[in-house]
């Protein structure tokens, strides 16, 4: 039986909450969305509902991280990473201060809300600000290995959270999760794909249809953006002939830029970008989205075999 | 204390600053010169220039972050560092950055300078006195433009439903903004009736008589937010600053900073 990541979010908060009486949690009249709520209703003394003010509940959770506490700012991700961009740069980051942001209802996978609530654009926002750690889970196992990475370490850092229900992924949950380095969930000499978020399951099934067709294919679940681990990365771009990202986020300064960033300079095997390409969202059922905007197993294989 | 002496000598401080700088913002800096002296020398409790991160320490909050020449005069005059760094202010490496840094400076407990922040964390801090069930005070001083960003008003509005009885907000009403008049620019309108409609404990006082600041601090929350409206002037204590929008960023040459300083007697 499936989950949704934002639930693992929300009920391994409520975890923390018990095993840590610093940690406090901030939302903006979204908590029965985001899934803070089981925090809500577990700890209210330690729940504040900043109303729809995004950017005013950033700037308290900088004030309450100020004197010691442990803020958890929850929002959709449109409007944490792009509404209170500012404060979350320079009143958490500049300061290096120890915010965590979970944003839920990222990319396409929002679904019938449409391109205002999808956003595309978060991974970038978030990475690109210096002291920001960015973490993407793949399934809901991952989340709560990645909710309490983000609680045990010191600063500020982003855990992207999707909205549907998605199922665990056992090849991928029998591996230890480690902060910063890519888990290898399965090796290949001829290809790689590089995947994050829920796009993993469809590199898996990617790799699949290619592997059935004698291309030896590996998948790369790079579930931290930033630090990114470029070891993995240049290893597995020498080891193959075709290196693919895929991500449900703009090609422009997401996961498939980071990697692109590791390998400027390190040219070795051909890399290919798979994610939306620089366009906004629209509404519609997650699948027939990732569908309709190439975010699927055959354009991975397509991208793979153009390579070879 | 001799006021008066004290405000001069934190003036005569500032100006040397921004000569040596030859950059920031005298015209902000000098009107709130006495709203930072009601709070560092009258009011604020816990402060310790040896232990300037004192857990118990009241905060402050110069949400009006151009306006740190002020702050850093002050905290240089208290012993929080020595008075001969002010002269390195907006230097490479020196810990005076441009908008006030609390990693770099010793005695600053926020980083502000991107207007309506620092009022906008001000509310964390108030709110995590309270979770922490401490009794220290959190004051910020914001800028009269600065209430034109939409943060600050988000801000006002979960201060008082939050009941924060432990924060207090001066604005240093000098009227003027980088582009004019804030009537030209954009009115603030009735500010002090705007912060008792958000649910504000709202006192007005002329923002250069320090006695008259620390009896509005002194005064009673009736368990809401404080809001201390000061009427100020932009570029209070030097003659041909006074008033006038085009000081808020613009430096002195020589003969404009001799006579500026002659006029502190110091």
């Amino acid at each position: 039986m499936g989950k949704s990541l934002r639930v693992a979010f929300g009920e391994t908060l409520a975890k923390l909450g018990e095993e840590n009486e610093n940690i406090v949690a901030l939302d903006a009249d979204l908590a029965n969305a985001t899934q803070s709520k089981y925090f809500k209703e577990k700890f209210p003394e330690r729940f504040f509902d900043m109303g729809i003010a995004e950017a005013n509940m950033v700037d308290t959770a900088a004030g309450l991280a100020h004197v010691g506490l442990t803020p958890f700012v929850s929002t959709f991700a449109l409007f944490g990473a792009g509404r209170a961009y500012e404060e979350i740069r320079n009143s958490v980051a500049y300061e290096n201060l120890n915010v965590k942001f979970a944003f839920s209802h990222s990319g396409l996978s929002v679904g019938e809300d449409g391109g205002s609530h999808q956003s595309v654009e978060d991974i970038a926002l978030m990475r690109v600000m210096p002291n920001m750690r960015v973490i993407v889970p793949a399934d809901p196992k991952e989340t709560e290995k990645a909710v309490r990475c983000a609680a045990a370490l010191d600063g500020p850092v982003y855990v992207r959270v999707g909205r549907p229900v998605v199922e665990d992924i056992p090849e991928l949950d029998e591996k230890p999760f480690e902060f910063g380095k890519a888990t290898v969930i399965k090796d290949g000499t001829d290809a790689a794909i590089i995947a994050c978020g829920l796009m993993v399951p469809i590199a898996l099934e990617a790799a699949k249809t290619l592997e059935a067709e004698g291309i030896s294919t590996a998948v790369i679940n790079m579930h931290t953006i930033k630090p990114i681990d470029a070891e993995t990365i240049l290893k597995y771009n020498s080891k193959v002939k075709a290196m693919v990202s895929m991500e449900e986020h703009s090609v422009i300064g997401g996961l498939g830029s980071a990697v692109a960033e590791v390998l400027a300079g390190n040219a070795g095997a051909k890399f290919s970008i798979i994610g939306i390409n620089d366009l906004f969202g629209q509404s519609g059922k997650p699948d027939n989205l990732f569908a309709e905007y190439g975010l699927t197993a055959e354009h991975a294989v397509e991208e793979i075999k153009k390579m070879l | 204390m001799d006021y008066e002496k004290k405000a001069k000598e934190i003036r005569a401080e500032i100006l040397k600053m921004l000569f040596a700088c030859q950059s920031g913002h005298p015209g902000g800096s000098l009107s709130c010169v006495e709203m930072l002296m009601a709070l560092y020398y009258d009011t604020m409790k816990g402060l310790d220039p040896k232990d300037p991160k004192n857990p118990e320490r009241d905060r402050f909050v110069l949400s009006k972050g151009h306006s740190c020449p002020t702050l850093y005069a002050i905290l240089a005059d208290l012993g929080y560092f020595p008075k001969s760094d002010l002269a390195s202010l907006r230097q490479l490496h020196s810990h005076l950055q441009g908008h006030p840094d609390c990693k770099k400076t010793p005695g600053v407990d926020v980083n502000t300078g991107s207007l309506g922040q620092g009022a906008s964390v001000s509310i964390g801090l108030a709110l995590g006195a309270k979770v922490q069930k401490k009794t220290w005070k959190t004051y910020a001083v914001l800028g009269d433009g600065e209430c034109q960003e939409g943060l600050v008003w988000e801000a006002a509005m979960s201060a008082a439903h939050y009941k924060l009885d432990n924060l207090t907000w001066m604005l240093d009403y000098n009227h003027l903004q980088i582009d004019g008049s804030n009537e030209e620019v954009m009115d603030l309108g009735d500010i002090n009736a705007k912060f008792k409609a958000f649910g504000w404990e709202v006192y007005d006082v002329d923002g250069h008589d320090i006695k008259a600041i620390d009896e509005a601090l002194q005064a009673p929350h009736n368990g809401k937010p404080k809001f201390i409206c000061c009427h100020t002037v932009k570029g209070k204590g030097v003659s041909f600053m006074e008033n006038q929008f085009g000081w808020h960023g613009s430096p002195m040459n020589k003969e404009q900073f001799e006579k500026a300083f002659a006029e502190q007697e110091v």
